[in-house]
């Protein structure tokens, strides 16, 4: 229990802000996740069979291939990415992007990836009469999409759009390849400081269920609270 | 783009594509029988047993597989005990902690699975059973295995897909499956595009073809209930 002290003689405190990490990463590339699947949903649905096949093209490729594949692309790719955009504009120097910001955005593009699915399974189950509608009573672009689609596509999509909060946690755990001290690599730093890996990497199970545990009830709350008046 | 690499690169991604292979077909037979297990032990009417497994699918579906691993490779070699027995040949192994964390990850979600699966079975099959005079062994094993395991292909096909993408964090345990050569030709060669590319590629035809087959199988074996 003495490994578990805040301040110098134990890891407490800095375990505590590591996971204050891991729910800032989540939530970002949640955030990153949404604005990705805002974009590849209206393709996925579009007529157009160009438009239609970027849209397949980007779930279907993140989703089959390994998170960790995809973390090496950006960890590996993305700074030099940035440098040649960089060049292009003239600046030469060497650009390092912060590990907080290449873990967010390579984690956010899978959540994207199974988003955008979750938005396309709920706006395809949203009644065609809704639309037609909407569209009779001659509202206007704004209203017919934000007061009247969203509501309901929303309502649809909460429980499964909690699967994916689910899997997005889960899936920060692979930032720490990165360097970012998250849970599993302050674990991992304690862990290898102290000599005593089954106690942190447990900790860290603990941790993590935790999140789960209490990300489920809040979620849950929000489910039961927009399911209501159906 | 370089092609040269991207060329040169592929018969080593193809070798290491094999102990991928390997890593998921091993946790896949082993995960279906603690899922089946546990699914068992989950329809079960005392409480005990019942919690006991509810916990376990809890706790290996709550955690990352990355903890998983570590918690099974770094961590049970520092019990001193484990070590002196037998288990130690095969704890000391990465290939083998990998795959016991595999099989048990996967073995939670296998059990979940089959579990709603045998909770959908129309009670009527088991009564028309009953009422022939079918004893219940046989009605487990002649209808209710065959049923469950139709009704869980689609899940099964996604969970078969996730547990590919899973044998990736084997690199993280000094493994060389396809994910562990594709970061190691990255980092001496510093062209993760085209690395990507050819691995990324591999993976996705190993994902097609996968969801294909558990497509046919689905056809095949479709039938209502």
């Amino acid at each position: 229990m003495e490994l578990l002290y805040f301040g110098d003689k134990g890891w407490g405190d800095e375990l505590f802000f590591a996971t204050l990490m891991t729910i800032a990463v989540s939530i970002t590339a949640m955030i990153i996740g949404f604005i990705f699947a805002a974009l590849f949903t209206p393709l996925k649905l579009s007529n157009n069979k160009f438009l239609n096949s970027i849209g397949n093209a980007y779930t279907t490729v993140i989703r089959g291939v390994p998170e960790l594949l995809v973390i090496y692309l950006f960890f590996f790719g993305g700074s030099g990415a940035i440098m040649f955009v960089a060049s292009i504009f003239g600046y030469n120097d060497y650009i390092e992007i912060n590990a907080f910001l290449t873990g967010s955005f390579s984690i956010g593009i899978i959540s994207g990836a199974y988003s955008t699915e979750v938005f396309r399974g709920a706006l395809q189950s949203i009644d065609k009469g809704q639309f037609e509608a909407a569209k009779v009573l001659g509202f206007d672009k704004y209203i017919y999409f934000f007061k009247i689609i969203l509501p309901q596509m929303l309502r649809l999509a909460i429980p499964n759009l909690s699967n994916v909060w689910q899997i997005t946690l889960k899936d920060t755990s692979l930032i720490s390849v990165t360097g970012l001290v998250e849970i599993m690599r302050q674990s991992y730093i304690a862990a290898g400081s102290t000599r005593d890996p089954l106690f942190f990497y447990s900790f860290a199970a603990i941790l993590y269920l935790m999140l789960t545990f209490l990300s489920m009830q809040l979620l849950n709350r929000l489910e039961t609270k927009y399911s209501k008046g159906y | 783009m370089d092609i040269e690499l991207m060329i040169s690169s592929f018969p080593k991604l193809l070798n290491a594509t094999l102990i991928t292979l390997k890593l998921l077909s091993v946790s896949l037979i082993l995960g279906l029988f603690i899922g089946l297990g546990f699914a068992i032990l989950r329809m079960n009417n005392n409480k005990l047993i019942n919690k006991f497994a509810y916990g376990y699918s809890y706790i290996f579906r709550g955690t990352p597989l990355l903890v998983q691993i570590f918690i099974i490779y770094f961590g049970l070699g520092q019990i001193e005990y484990l070590r002196t027995t037998f288990l130690w040949v095969v704890l000391k192994e990465p290939y083998w902690c990998a795959i016991i964390a595999f099989s048990l990850n996967t073995g939670a979600y296998t059990s979940e699975i089959l579990r709603s699966a045998f909770q959908t079975i129309k009670p009527g099959y088991l009564e028309a059973g009953r009422s022939l005079g079918i004893p219940s062994k046989i009605i487990f094993t002649k209808i209710q295995i065959p049923i469950a395991i139709k009704q869980s292909l689609p899940a099964y096909g996604n969970e078969i897909i996730l547990m590919l993408k899973g044998t990736s964090l084997a690199s993280t345990v000094t493994l060389m499956d396809l994910t562990g050569v594709a970061k190691y030709i990255i980092s001496t060669t510093f062209k993760p595009v085209e690395v990507f590319i050819v691995a990324g590629g591999i993976y996705l035809f190993m994902t097609f073809i996968i969801h294909n087959v558990i497509k046919y199988l689905e056809k095949k074996y479709g039938f209502q209930t």
